[in-house]
C-alpha cells in the first residue's frame, strides 16, 4: 500500500515540476505572466486533499445517468440522509463518460464514494492504490451477502473494496405465448438446444435473436459456451491471461459456437440489442441470449408479463452451475476512505434497507443483500434471482473480468469477424493478448 | 562589419548603449525604434502563439512519439516503461485491423477525389449560375458540414437501418430477408459510410469553389465567349485554371479529410467490422477504459508520418511560389 501511496502522490507533484522547468526555459517575461494561468489550468490545479476528518457530509459520484437508476440512487441518498443526518452531494455523469474517464477521475479529485462494477474492472484500480479498503464495513455487512458476492467484492490483495448493490443475470429470454403455441420445451442440454433451434428454423422463426453492432453482446455467448465447456475457473484464468488463448480448449469454444451460428440472427452485425429485443417482442424470433435488462425494451405490460427466462443449457462441465451476473455497486475512493460519513454510506447500501430503497424505484435489477424485499419482483425476475442464488459461481461478463483493452480492442473485432464468416485466429488473439497484458 | 566611428555617432548618455563594441550597439539602435510598450505587445503577440503552438502541437506530438516507444497504463508517470519497437511490431504484425485500415484510408482518398470533390465542384458551378433560390440551395448543401456527430449518426441510421430504414423501404426490401444490411454487411458498409462522407465533403468543397468562382474575373469569360468558346471550353480552359490557388487548397483538404476520416465511421460502429480506419484505431487505443497508450501512440505516429508526406509537398510548393 505504502508504495502505491507514494506513486499516486508522485503523479500529483510531477506536473508541477514540469511547469516550473517549462517556465524557466521560456525567457520572455510577459509570456510567462500570461502563461501561468494557462498552464496551471492544464495540470488541473492543486487537488483538494485536505479537510477529511469527521464531517457530516459526503460526495457521491454516479455513472447511473439514465432516468430510472438516477431516481433510484436519489431515493437511496435521501433514505441515508433521513437515517444518519449526513448530507450527500450527488454528481451524476453520463455513464459512457463516467466509464471512459474513470482513470483520470480517480487520480484527480474524485468523489468520496462512486458507482462501479465488480470484477477485474474494480481490482485493477484497487491494485493501483486508487481505492480505499473497507474491511471494517464488511465486518458489519458481511452476513448480508453470499460467498460468491464476497468473492466478487474482494481486491487482489485480499482486502474488501466493493459493496454490491444489485446484479442481473444473463440467460435466454423468450415469449411464453409463442412457445406455448408451438409446443416448445425449455432445453437443458446443448443437444436439446440445437434440436429446438432446428425446429424453430423449420417453423420460420429466427431461432436465436442476436445483435452485435456494438460489439459487446456477443461476449455473452462466448462466456457461456466457454464456462459450460471448460468451467468457471478457466474463464477466470483466461480473462486474467493466466491461460493462453492459443490452445485447443479455446478453439473448442469457437467450434461449439459454430454449431449455433446458423441459428443466430444473420443480421446481427448491423443491429443493436434494442433492435433485436424488438424483433423478439414481435414474435419473429424464438429466444434471445442477453442480460435481464432486455425487459427494459418492453414497455407494454402484457408483453412484459409474457417474457420468461431459462439459464444457458449444460454442455460438458459443471452443469448449469455458473451464471453470468454482472454486479453493480459502490466503491470508496482513496480520499473518501478518510470520511466516516462515506463509510457509513457504502455500509448503508450493503443493508437490505438501502437496497430496498433502490429497488423500489428500479425494479429491473435484483438486490444482492439477503433479506432485501423481493415481493415486488415479477415472477420472471424471481426466477432470475433464484438462478443467481443457486449458482455455485458468478462470472462478471467478459468486459468486466478481462483487461478492458483486451475486451474492447481485441475481442470485439475478433468476435465480429467470427460472426461474419465463422473464422477465428486464436494464435493472433494470443499474440495480441500478450502485448496488451504486458503493457499493464 | 561596420566601423566603430560610424556607429558611435548616435550613442546616448545611457551607460549600457555607450559601450564601444560593434555588434551590441547596432542591436541597440535597431531596437530603439520600438517603444517599451511596443516591445511588450510584440513579445506578447509572438510569444503567445508560440506558446500555444508549443503547448498544443509540438509538445503533444513529441510526447506521442516518445510514448509510442513505451508501455504505460495511463496512471502514474512512474509506471512508464521502455518498450523499444514492441508497439510498432504489434501494429504491423499482430493487429488484424491495421492493414485493412490503411486500405480503407486509401479507398477513402480515392473516393473523395474521384466522386465527392468533383460533385462539390459541380454543385458550385450550378449554383453559381443565376438560379432562383441559389442561396437556399447553398445553405441546404452546406448544412451537413455544420451538423454535430450525434445528428449525423441519427440521420444515417434513419436511412440505412436494415428493417425500418428509408433506403430498404424504397428498395422494397424492408423487413424481408433480402434487405440489405447497410451497416452490418462488411462488404457494403464501407460504401454506405463513403456516401455519408461525400454528403459532408461535397458541401464543404462547394462553398470553397463558390468563393473561388466569384473571384474569377468576369471579363475573362466574356473574352472567351467573344473568341467563340462554348460553355464547357470556357470552364475547363479559362475558369478552372484561373482558380489554381483554390484548387490547391481543395487538393490539400481532400487529402486531409481522407486521413482524418473518422466521425461517420465512429457513429456507425466505432470503426470495426469492415470500417477500420487509422484514425479510429488511434481513438480506440487511446481513449476510454480500454486504453493502451503505447500502442495508441504508435498508431498516431504512423498516421503522423503518413500525413507528413502531403503536408511537405504542399508546403514546399507554396514556399517555392513565394520566392517568385
Amino acid at each position: 500500500m505504502s508504495r502505491n501511496e507514494e506513486r499516486s502522490s508522485g503523479g500529483i507533484i510531477l506536473p508541477g515540476l514540469d511547469r516550473r522547468t517549462l517556465l524557466k526555459t521560456i525567457g520572455v517575461g510577459a509570456v510567462a505572466a500570461a502563461g501561468i494561468p494557462l498552464l496551471s489550468a492544464c495540470t488541473g490545479g492543486s487537488g483538494p486533499n485536505a479537510d477529511p476528518s469527521a464531517s457530516k457530509s459526503l460526495t457521491f459520484g454516479s455513472g447511473s445517468s439514465d432516468d430510472v437508476p438516477k431516481a433510484a440512487y436519489k431515493a437511496v441518498t435521501d433514505a441515508f440522509t433521513a437515517k444518519s443526518g449526513d448530507t450527500v452531494t450527488s454528481n451524476v455523469v453520463p455513464h459512457n463518460d463516467f466509464q471512459n474517464k474513470i482513470a483520470t477521475y480517480l487520480q484527480g479529485s474524485p468523489d468520496d464514494s462512486f458507482t462501479w462494477f465488480a470484477g477485474y474492472r474494480m481490482q485493477y484500480y484497487a491494485k493501483q492504490g486508487l481505492l480505499s479498503p473497507i474491511d471494517d464495513v464488511w465486518e458489519k455487512i458481511g452476513a448480508n451477502f453470499s460467498e460468491g458476492m464476497k468473492k466478487a467484492a474482494t481486491g487482489p490483495d485480499g482486502k474488501m473494496y466493493f459493496v454490491p448493490n444489485y446484479n442481473y443475470p444473463w440467460g435466454f429470454f423468450y415469449r411464453k405465448s409463442v412457445w406455448a403455441e408451438k409446443g416448445y420445451a425449455v432445453p437443458t442440454t446443448f443437444d436439446e438446444l440445437k434440436a429446438l433451434c432446428a425446429t424453430m428454423k423449420k417453423d420460420g422463426l429466427i431461432p436465436i435473436e442476436f445483435a452485435d453492432k456494438d460489439g459487446w453482446p456477443a461476449m455473452g455467448t462466448f462466456d457461456y459456451i466457454n464456462m459450460r465447456l471448460n468451467g468457471y475457473q478457466f474463464h477466470m484464468d483466461l480473462t486474467a491471461h493466466e491461460e493462453s488463448w492459443d490452445q485447443p480448449k479455446v478453439s473448442a469454444v469457437f467450434d461449439t459456437w459454430r454449431e449455433l451460428l446458423p441459428y443466430q440472427n444473420p443480421g446481427a452485425l448491423g443491429m443493436t440489442w434494442q433492435d433485436a429485443a424488438i424483433n423478439m417482442g414481435k414474435g419473429k424470433s424464438g429466444m434471445y441470449l442477453l442480460g435481464s435488462f432486455v425487459t427494459q425494451q418492453y414497455t407494454d405490460a402484457t408483453l412484459l408479463a409474457d417474457i420468461d427466462f431459462f439459464p444457458f443449457p449444460e454442455i460438458a462441465m459443471e452443469g448449469q452451475d455458473a451464471v453470468e451476473a454482472p454486479i453493480d455497486g459502490l466503491l470508496l475512493s482513496k480520499k473518501g476512505g478518510n470520511n466516516q460519513a462515506a463509510r457509513d454510506f457504502v455500509e448503508f447500501i450493503g443493508t437490505p434497507a438501502g437496497q430496498d430503497a433502490y429497488a423500489k424505484v428500479d425494479p429491473s435489477n435484483i438486490a444482492t443483500a439477503k433479506g432485501a424485499d423481493t415481493s415486488s419482483l415479477s415472477p420472471m425476475m424471481k426466477k432470475c434471482a433464484e438462478t443467481i442464488a443457486n449458482a455455485k459461481s458468478i462470472s462478471q461478463f467478459f468486459d468486466r473480468d478481462a483487461l478492458p483493452a483486451m475486451a474492447n480492442n481485441v475481442m470485439i473485432p475478433a468476435l465480429q469477424g467470427f460472426i461474419k464468416d465463422g473464422k477465428i485466429d486464436v494464435k493472433n488473439l494470443e499474440s495480441q493478448a500478450k502485448a496488451l497484458y504486458a503493457a499493464q | 562589419m561596420s566601423t566603430p566611428t560610424e556607429v558611435s555617432e548616435p550613442s546616448t548618455p545611457d551607460g549600457r548603449a555607450a559601450r564601444p563594441a560593434g555588434a551590441p550597439v547596432i542591436k541597440a539602435r535597431r531596437v530603439r525604434r520600438l517603444s517599451k510598450s511596443d516591445k511588450v505587445i510584440l513579445g506578447f503577440m509572438i510569444g503567445l502563439p508560440t506558446l500555444i503552438q508549443l503547448l498544443f502541437v509540438w509538445i503533444p506530438t513529441l510526447l506521442s512519439v516518445f510514448l509510442s516507444f513505451t508501455r504505460w497504463n495511463g496512471l502514474a508517470l512512474s509506471d512508464i516503461r521502455a518498450a523499444g519497437f514492441a508497439n510498432f511490431s504489434y501494429v504491423f504484425n499482430d493487429s488484424p485491423a491495421f492493414w485493412p485500415a490503411v486500405q480503407h484510408n486509401i479507398l477513402w482518398l480515392v473516393f473523395l477525389a474521384v466522386i465527392a470533390t468533383p460533385l462539390g465542384l459541380l454543385l458550385a458551378v450550378l449554383l453559381d449560375q443565376q438560379i432562383k433560390g441559389s442561396k437556399i440551395y447553398q445553405s441546404v448543401f452546406f448544412v451537413p458540414v455544420m451538423l454535430s456527430l450525434a445528428l449525423v449518426g441519427i440521420i444515417w441510421q434513419l436511412f440505412y437501418q436494415k428493417d425500418n430504414g428509408l433506403l430498404n423501404f424504397l428498395l422494397g426490401t424492408a423487413g424481408t430477408p433480402e434487405a440489405v444490411d447497410w451497416f452490418g454487411d462488411p462488404s457494403v458498409n464501407i460504401w454506405a459510410a463513403l456516401v455519408a462522407a461525400t454528403w459532408r465533403h461535397a458541401g464543404y468543397v462547394m462553398i470553397l469553389y463558390l468563393a473561388g468562382l466569384k473571384g474569377v474575373d468576369a471579363s475573362l469569360k466574356e473574352a472567351a465567349s467573344l473568341d467563340g468558346a462554348n460553355a464547357r471550353q470556357t470552364f475547363f480552359r479559362i475558369v478552372f485554371p484561373a482558380m489554381a490557388p483554390i484548387n490547391i487548397v481543395i487538393v490539400v483538404i481532400t487529402i486531409i479529410e481522407s486521413l482524418r476520416a473518422f466521425d461517420v465511421v465512429w457513429v456507425i460502429n466505432k470503426g470495426t467490422n469492415g470500417l477500420e480506419l487509422i484514425s479510429a484505431l488511434v481513438i480506440t487505443y487511446l481513449i476510454g477504459e480500454g486504453q493502451s497508450i503505447g500502442i495508441g501512440s504508435a498508431f498516431a505516429v504512423i498516421l503522423l508520418v503518413i500525413s507528413l508526406v502531403p503536408i511537405t509537398i504542399y508546403l514546399s510548393r507554396t514556399f517555392r511560389k513565394e520566392k517568385f
